[in-house]
């Protein structure tokens, strides 16, 4: 690979659970990326700002305490705010299936849920960035 | 509006994806930079150094919110390292730094140390002339956790500093050779645990036996209760002002500008050493016979370098 694909692995919002976005972190990193995190609790505004002085191809955001309805689609929103809508965004953790619709429709190209293997995460976002 | 021009009127985007391509080795980036390099050299460089969980990235974070207190912008690299089997890299020093990280005057870039010959190299140093152009008024450079090349950390800034904790070792460790010797300023980080006073007089006293006309302070900080931190970079301000005032300010940039030139030029060397095929192939038959003991690697260098360096130029 010419040059490895940059992902800012974000946690918004109020819970403190971070050992899967360090899963996915360690799973990125192992499949050659470079994986930027940024800690707990971080705002969308952070988050985007972030990614763009990073210049990430992608933003994977995991959240885990029910806020993903307001914090994913205020994600996007902000990103395109910036002129930033090339990177991809893809959101995983507890997320219940009847609101992907939702997220899908708001800009979040793909959910995963527990249990989805990091192998797909991977070739998802290998296959998806721009 | 060309990509020069958005980094000229301080478009962040653009200055994030001028990183990126340097980064990258991205041919147009250097022309932009070949155009726009006379606009850099306005940026104070600090280099911040010392072992890994010292504190660096924190103290980085109090040290630019001080800073900034004055009215001043600031950029900061952090490097972490890179995976030498994959490739990829875990970069994290973005968590000890939310205080700074929602200001519009703080620019923050993580770069993976990627294995460049020499740790921090040209995407970094380049990296540092990228924001430089943008307008910082300093630039922090945060190493990876110590090893030999840190003292490359020297030459891309002008003042490093050492961010020492207590309880690492005894005081052989502090005369051992290398990475005590470039810090232009030291601080003891954590200086409220066990062994601080003790750490600090055993870096002076090694700090007393230098010849050199600069004698690098030492101070305690404790960065996660920002104690001490503006008295550290009021130290930083006095060894700029030693700079300045000897003259040593310009002599410092033609030595950084000099190893930078010969550091570019092995670059470009080992680059055309590989990149064409038939080049590939007389360094594996080479690499093949040597390791076979039918030729010795002296003999094997000559060859190479008559056959693939000379014949270029």
């Amino acid at each position: 690979m010419d040059r490895p694909i940059r992902v800012l692995v974000a946690k918004p919002g109020l819970d403190g659970h971070d050992r899967g976005a360090k899963v996915i972190a360690r799973a990125l990193r192992d499949a050659g990326m470079e994986v930027i995190y940024t800690g707990l609790r971080q705002t969308p505004e952070q988050i985007v700002n972030a990614a763009i002085q990073e210049d990430v191809d992608c933003v994977a955001i995991s959240i885990l305490s029910g806020a993903h309805n307001t914090l994913l689609p205020k994600v996007v929103a902000l990103l395109k705010q910036e002129n930033a809508e090339d990177i991809l965004v893809v959101g995983g953790g507890v997320i219940p299936d009847e609101d992907i619709p939702f997220l899908k429709e708001s800009g979040i190209s793909e959910v995963f849920t527990p249990g989805t293997p990091t192998e797909v995460t991977i070739n998802y976002i290998r296959e998806h960035v721009k | 509006m060309t990509l020069e021009e958005r980094l000229i009127n301080g478009d962040r985007r653009a200055v994030a994806r001028m990183i990126t391509l340097v980064e990258n080795n991205d041919h147009d980036a250097f022309e932009i930079l070949k155009k726009l390099y006379h606009r850099s050299g306005n940026a104070y460089v600090i280099g911040i150094t010392g072992p890994p969980g010292a504190g660096k990235s924190t103290l980085t974070d109090k040290l630019v919110k001080h800073i900034r207190t004055l009215g001043k912008t600031v950029g900061v690299i952090a490097v972490d390292p890179t995976s030498p089997f994959t490739g990829g890299a875990i970069l994290g020093d973005r968590v000890r730094m939310s205080d700074i990280s929602m200001d519009p005057g703080v620019f923050i870039r993580s770069m993976g140390a990627r294995g460049h010959l020499g740790g921090i190299s040209q995407g970094t140093s380049a990296a540092i002339k990228v924001l430089d152009i943008y307008g910082c008024d300093y630039i922090f450079v945060e190493t990876v956790g110590v090893g030999q090349s840190e003292i490359d950390i020297v030459k891309n800034c002008d003042t490093t500093l050492m961010v020492m904790v207590p309880g690492l070792g005894d005081d052989i460790q502090a005369i051992k050779a290398g990475v005590m010797e470039i810090g232009d300023v030291f601080a003891i980080n954590k200086s409220d645990r066990d062994g601080a006073k003790r750490t600090a007089r055993e870096i002076n006293a090694m700090l007393d036996f230098s010849s050199k006309d600069w004698r690098p302070p030492v101070e305690m900080v404790i960065a996660t209760e920002n104690q001490g931190v503006d008295k550290l970079f009021e130290q930083v301000e006095v060894h700029r002002q030693y700079l300045e005032e000897t003259g040593n300010f310009q002599q410092r940039r033609f030595d950084n500008t000099k190893n930078e030139l010969i550091e570019m030029v092995k670059h470009k060397i080992v680059g055309q050493l590989m990149d064409e095929s038939y080049k590939q192939e007389i360094v594996n038959e080479l690499s093949d016979r040597v390791a076979k003991r039918m030729l010795d690697p002296y003999t094997a260098i000559d060859t190479l370098y008559d056959k693939v360096i000379k014949q270029e130029s």
